[in-house]
């Protein structure tokens, strides 16, 4: 059986998505429906005291068909990482954590050396961490040093759709790391997906791929299948890549030869 | 003033200057914003609270509260 687990929990789906950027939460409770995904995260924000009107996002995921992982979303030093962690730990009552410590407005890459500090600070407080990283596979050999539950290197800049571009460096992660590797952030449409876990990434974590398509609950679906098929084939074992061809049909007993 | 009196504090609430009547607690001070203490986190000078403290944390004069929930995120 190809079982996914996190810290010695089992999940069903090896896709983690997203709650923001949806046009309306009915949008996003058909899109989480149609994924499949039994983990989705959420940010960390001030509750708007002027204006109560808003709905909760809570009344439209229900917890107890998916699992809650807080992030540290928008977070650019270790103390505003380690303050988020632990309000998202007393808001959801869960002890685990997408760490994201962000070096860079534009591009929105971690920043390395604080994300490991903080993965430090926060397993040390008992946190399950998964930190958002760089595609660098001996940062996110640091990260399990430090003892991250799970890395998640990106694919991509955060919502850029550009799919894996560094597909060697999510190949040598996979072989180097004894965690699982999520491929989190980049993936733009299903291909990108099932690459990701053709290359052997254990899961892939996405928000704007689905949010922003045209049609979020057929995007989700589609990648609720990509992940599947592309988990198959890393499990299948593809034939290896030749420059010529390879006849599929018999050579001998040709008529007229 | 003597302790427990109520009167008018200001308080720091998610950032800004926030007048209420008080000292009171963490509890009463979520019922007084209509704030469902289930849905939310506290933070109460710099130290996040269990839910549980939430009915023994008092808020006084010059305070600094953040009252945080989750929001769509990816």
């Amino acid at each position: 059986m190809d079982t996914f687990s996190i810290a010695g929990k089992t999940f069903s789906s090896r896709l983690i998505i997203g709650t923001g950027k949806y046009s309306s939460h009915a949008v996003m409770v058909k899109a989480h429906e149609a994924s499949g995904a039994d983990m989705v995260t959420v940010a960390v924000r001030r509750v708007n005291i002027a204006d109560r009107s808003k709905e909760s996002l809570l009344d439209y995921i229900d917890t107890s068909k998916y699992f809650l992982l807080p992030n540290t979303a928008g977070c650019y030093t270790v103390d505003d990482a380690v303050r988020t962690a632990r309000l998202g730990r007393e808001a959801g009552l869960s002890h685990w954590l997408k760490l994201e410590v962000i070096g860079d407005e534009r591009t929105l890459f971690p920043d390395n050396e604080a994300l490991i500090e903080a993965t430090r600070v926060l397993v040390r407080e008992g946190f399950v961490v998964l930190p958002y990283t760089s595609d660098d596979p001996v940062v996110c050999r640091k990260l399990e040093d430090a003892g991250a539950a799970a890395v998640m290197p990106l694919g991509a800049p955060i919502g850029s759709g550009l799919g894996i571009q560094n597909p060697n460096n999510i190949r040598i992660i996979r072989e180097f790391s004894h965690v699982p590797v999520i491929v989190d952030a980049g993936v733009g449409t299903a291909s990108d997906a099932a690459f990701a876990m053709e290359l052997g990434a254990d899961g892939v974590l996405m928000n704007t791929a689905i949010a922003g398509a045209q049609d979020p609950a057929a995007m989700a679906e589609a990648m609720k299948f990509a992940v599947r098929a592309g988990r198959l084939a890393y499990l299948a074992g593809r034939i290896p890549r030749k420059l010529y061809a390879t006849a599929s049909s018999p050579v001998e007993g040709l008529v007229g030869r | 003033m003597l302790p427990g009196w109520i009167t008018t504090v200001t308080i720091t609430l998610n950032g800004d200057p926030f007048d209420l009547s008080g000292p009171l607690t963490v509890s009463e001070l979520l019922t007084a914003l209509e704030i469902d203490a289930r849905r939310v986190a506290v933070e109460h000078n710099l130290v996040v609270l269990k839910r549980a403290a939430f009915d023994g944390a008092i808020v006084r004069e010059g305070d600094q509260v953040e009252i945080v929930n989750f929001v769509g995120g990816g």
